[in-house]
């Protein structure tokens, strides 16, 4: 036993005197300390990891049997369902994990806009996170072509003809998009290739800043209070306690967590009812029959609710373009000295709660078929959404906030 | 007595149904805890949908595997095309001639009920009718104007429409005119096994699928105990 042990150290050390391995692992595990008082909100974070690593080895195991072409692609995909050993089970882990994906960032991000993760000084760290997210909808929106079904086709051909409605370059643009004048093969082989190296490469290169940007940092916490205000005489912070083991541990209860949710939906509802694989995309892609009902999948109907809220087409692009830009602006946006909402005023819930009713509304909207109330409610809801960025500035500056605790509450 | 009392609920629900409108979907849950039924339902595909539709994805061992049906049984009865139980259920009939025998091509069933469920598709089966106007003389109330001609009208016999009262456009239900070779239940009993089958057909994975799912969750829930009591054994000395 102990010459192994010995055996091991002296390898260890080995390397170590050849990379900086020791230094990585204390830098970003064993000496990172994280606030102690994380709540349910700071799961998201490790799980958005869990779920990238899930996607891209199912994904791997999906590209060895999948055809990416025009002719094969829909027969591929039902020869791993069928004829591929658990290649079915493969497939619903790659199909639950997208929309998985979505769930986990969208509360990770919801978890910023409560506890003011986004302000001074991780403004960076909260704009490379949006760049993640805005890469992630990329995949999805390229991923979700190549199943080759009816609303796989027209999904595409939809979202590629917003790029159409842009002034001058337009109708080029699309067409560098598509790389035909249809969506057609050439753009199943284009897309294949983004989905399955462009975009993740530069997802990972991006999650890999965001966590540098992190630890450059430190994490924030439920209470909004920088723990690195208050050391001990080793320079540790009071409030913290090491990333590894205790954080490793406590998010290893979250993975197992997230996974039964996740396994039950995988095993048990892989269609979600039609959320995560919709019912028409069990037809082939026909170019010569459009749906009657196209609806893009559920992460980015309130995107599509802001665009079809506005009567213009273009006006339309733009809007659902500026809706995602306003997220970026948030660390200028928000005036407020307090980050946590344990400590903001009533303006700020009051908005966010409204945000959150619209974001929520605008999303089940954009699945319904347009109604003229719909489309009513749909700009109604649009306003309030560019509102809560666009006023952020004012009722931030003069809220009733509450005095700020100088260390993290902990019972 | 029970059985009488479902049959005539399921009877009213039907009426009922078709009378709002006539596009109304009769309610249908596939079961495929039933093996006989699949082995029934089974034997109707290939008898009265294989020979012009194909399911081109499914294989024929897949399929004597999952619904217990042995190699020869499989091959006397159920594949007429072929004697290689590893080849898939293709048809022989060429594409561009059907689309111009009927107006479009049949199309492959393999993942139809994925895509229309198994209300719709009991909906379909249950409401063709006769409608004169038509190439075929057949109208259907799921599938307006449908290319397809009433294949089981041997089984089912002939329905004729009863139109509305109130709006004689509009059909209030669907009577038997001639009688088939099986009685109505025993046409609804048909249809069910062809509807439990196609949803098989559609992803043959099911049958295990939520088995597997148990022992994984049960797995799970182990290991979240044992992951809950190393975190709070590591977490007792934060103060």
């Amino acid at each position: 036993m102990n010459s192994v042990v010995r055996t091991l150290t002296g390898f260890r050390d080995w390397v170590g005197a050849r990379f900086p391995l020791m230094q990585l692992w204390n830098d970003h595990l064993a000496g990172y300390y994280a606030p102690k008082n994380f709540n349910f909100w700071y799961y998201f974070g490790s799980l958005a990891m869990l779920v990238l690593v899930i996607q891209i080895v199912t994904g791997i195991w999906l590209t060895m049997n999948y055809k990416p072409s025009a002719e094969l692609a829909f027969a591929s995909v039902e020869y791993i369902m069928r004829d591929v050993e658990w290649g079915w089970w493969i497939r619903y882990m790659h199909s639950t994990g997208a929309s998985a994906f979505f769930v986990v960032v969208y509360l990770h991000m919801y978890r910023a806009l409560l506890y003011g993760s986004y302000k001074q000084p991780r403004e960076l760290l909260w704009v490379i996170g949006m760049f993640i997210y805005l890469t992630l909808m990329g995949e999805a929106f390229f991923g979700y072509l190549l199943p080759w079904g009816q609303m796989s086709y027209w999904g595409a051909q939809v979202i590629i003809s917003l790029f159409g409605a842009l002034p001058v370059i337009g109708d080029d643009l699309a067409l560098l998009i598509r790389g035909d004048f249809v969506v057609s093969d050439v753009t199943l082989n284009r897309f294949f290739a983004f989905h399955v190296i462009a975009l993740p490469l530069l997802l990972c290169g991006l999650v890999g800043a965001h966590l540098l940007a992190l630890h450059e940092v430190g994490s924030n916490n439920p209470d909004g209070v920088e723990i690195k205000k208050h050391k001990d005489a080793n320079g540790v912070p009071l409030d913290g306690v090491a990333f590894h083991p205790y954080y490793t541990v406590k998010d290893l209860v979250g993975a197992v967590f997230f996974l039964i949710i996740f396994c039950a939906v995988v095993f048990f509802s892989p269609e979600m009812g039609g959320y995560f694989l919709e019912h028409a995309n069990f037809v082939p892609a026909d170019p010569l029959k459009t749906p009657e009902h196209i609806a893009p999948v559920w992460y980015f109907t309130p995107f599509y609710a802001i665009l079809r809220a506005i009567p213009n087409q273009l006006g339309g692009v733009i809007a659902m373009g500026s809706a995602t830009f306003m997220f970026f602006l948030l660390p200028w946006l928000d005036r407020s000295p307090v980050k946590s909402i344990r400590y903001r005023g009533w303006k700020f819930k009051l908005a966010l709660a409204l945000f959150t009713v619209s974001f929520v509304t605008l999303g089940w909207l954009g699945m319904q078929p347009p109604t003229p109330l719909y489309t009513m409610i749909a700009r109604i809801c649009s306003v309030v959404y560019f509102l809560f960025f666009l006023a952020m500035p004012f009722y931030t500056a003069n809220d009733t906030d509450k005095p700020v605790p100088e260390r993290v509450r902990w019972s | 007595m029970m059985r009488a009392a479902v049959i005539l609920l399921a009877m009213l629900v039907h009426v009922s149904a078709l009378a709002k409108g006539g596009d109304q979907m009769l309610h249908y849950e596939a079961d495929l805890s039933n093996q006989t039924s699949l082995q029934r339902g089974a034997k109707l595909f290939v008898n009265y949908c294989l020979s012009c539709h194909s399911a081109a994805f499914m294989r024929y061992n897949r399929l004597g595997r999952d619904l217990g049906i042995p190699d020869d049984v499989l091959k006397a009865n159920l594949m007429f095309g072929t004697d290689k139980t590893g080849e898939t259920m293709t048809v022989a009939m060429n594409p561009q001639e059907a689309a111009q025998w009927f107006g479009v091509a049949p199309p492959d069933l393999s993942v139809t009920a994925r895509a229309r469920g198994a209300s719709w598709l009991y909906t379909y089966f249950m409401t063709f009718y006769r409608d004169p106007a038509r190439p075929n003389g057949v109208n259907n109330l799921a599938f307006k104007d449908v290319a397809m001609p009433h294949v089981l009208w041997e089984l089912q016999g002939w329905q004729r429409p009863v139109y509305s009262e109130e709006n004689p456009q509009v059909i209030s239900h669907l009577e038997l005119e001639s009688p088939g070779l099986l009685d109505q239940e025993g046409y609804r009993r048909a249809v069910q096994d062809l509807v439990n089958f196609l949803v098989y057909l559609g992803e043959p994975i099911k049958l295990k699928r939520q088995a597997i799912g148990g022992w994984v969750i049960a797995y799970l829930l182990v290991l979240l105990g044992v992951v809950y009591l190393l975190k709070r054994e590591f977490w007792k000395d934060v103060h």
